[in-house]
C-alpha cells in the first residue's frame, strides 16, 4: 500500500534541482556538458546512435545551434531529460507506440533537407534549409509541452521564430494562415508504410497568421544544444507552447500561406475531439478524458507527478490573440 | 475433463508476462512514465489472456489435444489477475486512490466505466471457477461463464478508446474475437455438449 504524501504544495524530491546547478545550467549546456547528457541517458546504445546522429549533421547547422543565443521566455522548472525528451515520442511517421520513432527514426535522411514556400506570399520557391536559416539569429527557449494524452514536459528546444522566417518570405495581404505539412515517404518512415495508423498523411497542421507571427511562435533545429534528433521531428519543426503537442508539426516540407483554415490532420481524423486550435485548456475536457492536469515526465511509480494544468500551458500573454472567442467551442 | 500431467505449466506460462513486466519495472525499463506504461501493459495482457482462455476449446478440438481444454480455466483466473492488477495499479499508482479523481474519473468517463463493468462481469467467472461450483451449478455454469463474451467485448471498446487513434492492436484483438465467435457459431453445438 502506498502512503500518499497530501501536502500538495510540499515539493517533491526529484522536482528539486539544487541551486549550484540550475545556476549553472546554461554554462553546463554551453560547455557541451555531454557529461550530464550521457549520465541521463539509460543505454549505451541510444547513447552512441544519438552521438552518431548528431556528428553526421551538417556543419553549418551544427555551428548555428552552437551560436544560439538565450531567448526568452524563461522557465525555472526543472528541465525533463534528455533521454526522455529524445525517447518518449509521438510522431507516428515513424509507428504509434512512445518508443517507436526513437527505434525507427535513424532512417530518415535530413540533410540535404528542402521546404517549398507557397501560396499567399511574395517570395515562393523552395528553399534548402540552410538557405531559409541564413542570417537568422538561432534562440534557446525554454518550453512546456503539453501533450493532449494528458503528460507533459520541459524541453531547451533552439529555433527562430516563425516571425523571423514569414517577415523575410513576405506574406501577401490576402494571407490569413499557415498551412504546414511534414514529410510522408513510406521508404524513409516506416509508420507512413503501415496501415494501422489511422492517418491520411501526409502530416497537415495550421495556425492563424497572428498566431504564427506571436514572438513565442518557434520553428525549431534543435534542443539540448544539439540539432534535432530524428525522432523529435528532425530537422526542422514547428514549436507552439500554448497548443497541445500534435499542433507543432514535425519534420516540415512545405509551409503555405492561405486565405482560407486549411485542413489538419488530427481534426480531420476526429474533428470532435481536436479542434482547430487546440490551445491548452483545463476547462475544456477531451471528450474522452480530463484535461485539468497533466502529469509532468518524467514521473516515478511512487508519484505520477500530477500538475495541475493552466489555460494556454501557462502562457497568459497569448489570450489575447482569442479575445471574444468562446474558447469552449472552439477548442 | 481429464487432466493431463502436463497441463501446470498453464500456471507459469500465464506468470511469464507478469514476470517479464515485473523485471522490466525493477530494472527502471518502463520509460518516463512507468506507471501509466504498467497500467498500459496489465491491460493489454487482461486482453490477450481473455482471449487465450477462449482460444483453449477450438484450440484442443483442432489440435486434438484435450487437454488444452482445461487451461480456459487458467488462462480465465489469469486475467481476471491481470485486470485486478491493472485495476489495482491504475488505482493506487495513477490516482494514489484520491476520492475526487476516482469519483471524476468513474462517473464522467465512459470507457473507465465500460471497464469497470468488463472487470464486473469477470468476478462471477473467477468466483465459480472450481470444480465443485461448476458441479454444484451444472447447466447454469455454462450460461454463467457465457459473460466471458460481453467481459471481452467490453474489454475490446475500453482499451480502443484509451488511445488517441491508432487501431493497429485494436484491429488485432478484434480479428482474433471475430475469428473465435465465428468458429463458435459454426461448431457451437459441439462445444456445448463436450
Amino acid at each position: 500500500m502506498i502512503i500518499r504524501h497530501k501536502d500538495p504544495s510540499a515539493p517533491k524530491s526529484h522536482e528539486i534541482t539544487p541551486e549550484s546547478v540550475y545556476l549553472k545550467r546554461r554554462e553546463l549546456m554551453m560547455l557541451g556538458g555531454l557529461a550530464g547528457l550521457f549520465s541521463a541517458m539509460p543505454a549505451w546504445g541510444r547513447e552512441i546512435k544519438a552521438v552518431d546522429e548528431e556528428a553526421s549533421r551538417p556543419l553549418w547547422l551544427k555551428d548555428q545551434v552552437a551560436r544560439a543565443i538565450d531567448g526568452a521566455p524563461d522557465t525555472d522548472e526543472t528541465l525533463t531529460p534528455y533521454a526522455d525528451v529524445t525517447g518518449y515520442n509521438n510522431f507516428y511517421e515513424f509507428g504509434t507506440g512512445k518508443t517507436d520513432p526513437a527505434e525507427n527514426a535513424h532512417t530518415l535522411k535530413t540533410d540535404p533537407w528542402t521546404v517549398t514556400v507557397a501560396g499567399e506570399v511574395e517570395k515562393p520557391g523552395t528553399y534548402a534549409l540552410e538557405d531559409l536559416l541564413k542570417g537568422q539569429q538561432l534562440e534557446e527557449r525554454i518550453y512546456r509541452l503539453r501533450c493532449v494524452e494528458a503528460w507533459s514536459m520541459v524541453i531547451p528546444w533552439v529555433g527562430v521564430p516563425l516571425a523571423s522566417l514569414l517577415i523575410k518570405l513576405q506574406p501577401t495581404s490576402k494571407a490569413r494562415y499557415v498551412a504546414f505539412t511534414s514529410l510522408a515517404d513510406p521508404k524513409q518512415m516506416s509508420g507512413v508504410r503501415s496501415p494501422f495508423t489511422g492517418i491520411d498523411w501526409p502530416y497537415r497542421e495550421g495556425l492563424r497568421l497572428d498566431e504564427a507571427m506571436h514572438p513565442l511562435t518557434l520553428m525549431a533545429v534543435g534542443l539540448y544544444g544539439r540539432t534535432l534528433p530524428n525522432q523529435n521531428g528532425a530537422p526542422f519543426r514547428l514549436v507552439v507552447p500554448w497548443k497541445y503537442g500534435f499542433k507543432s508539426i514535425k519534420s516540415i516540407v512545405r509551409i503555405e500561406l492561405t486565405e482560407t483554415m486549411p485542413e489538419t490532420t488530427w481534426n480531420m481524423l476526429a474533428p470532435d475531439e481536436y479542434g482547430f486550435y487546440a490551445n491548452v485548456n483545463p476547462a475544456v475536457d477531451h471528450p474522452r478524458w480530463s484535461q485539468s492536469r497533466e502529469r509532468r515526465l518524467p514521473n516515478s511509480f511512487f508519484d505520477p507527478n500530477w500538475v495541475p494544468t493552466r489555460p494556454f500551458n501557462g502562457y497568459d500573454e497569448v489570450a489575447s490573440l482569442y479575445k471574444g472567442m468562446d474558447l469552449g467551442k472552439f477548442y | 475433463m481429464k487432466s493431463k500431467h502436463w497441463t501446470w505449466v498453464g500456471w507459469p506460462l500465464g506468470a511469464l508476462p507478469l514476470a517479464w513486466i515485473t523485471m522490466q519495472a525493477a530494472g527502471g525499463q518502463l520509460g518516463p512514465d512507468p506507471a501509466e506504461t504498467l497500467v498500459e501493459l496489465l491491460g493489454w495482457w487482461s486482453l490477450v489472456m481473455l482471449l487465450a482462455c477462449l482460444t483453449m476449446r477450438p484450440a484442443a478440438q483442432l489440435l486434438k489435444v484435450p487437454g488444452l481444454v482445461i487451461w480456459r480455466r487458467t488462462f480465465g483466473l489469469w486475467a481476471f489477475g491481470y485486470v485486478c492488477m491493472h485495476f489495482l495499479a491504475w488505482a493506487t499508482l495513477l490516482l494514489g486512490w484520491d476520492p475526487s479523481f476516482l469519483g471524476e474519473e468513474l462517473t464522467k468517463r465512459p470507457y473507465i466505466i465500460i471497464g469497470m463493468l468488463a472487470w464486473l462481469a469477470l468476478w462471477p467467472l473467477a468466483l465459480t471457477s472450481t470444480r465443485q461450483s461448476r458441479r454444484r451449478l451444472g447447466r447454469k455454469w455454462v450460461k454463467l461463464h457465457r459473460l466471458i463474451f460481453p467481459a471481452v467485448l467490453l474489454g475490446v471498446v475500453h482499451q480502443s478508446w484509451v488511445q488517441k487513434s491508432g487501431y493497429g492492436e485494436t484491429l488485432i484483438f478484434v480479428s482474433v474475437l471475430l475469428i473465435l465467435l465465428l468458429y463458435r457459431i459454426l461448431h457451437g453445438r459441439n462445444m456445448i455438449r463436450k
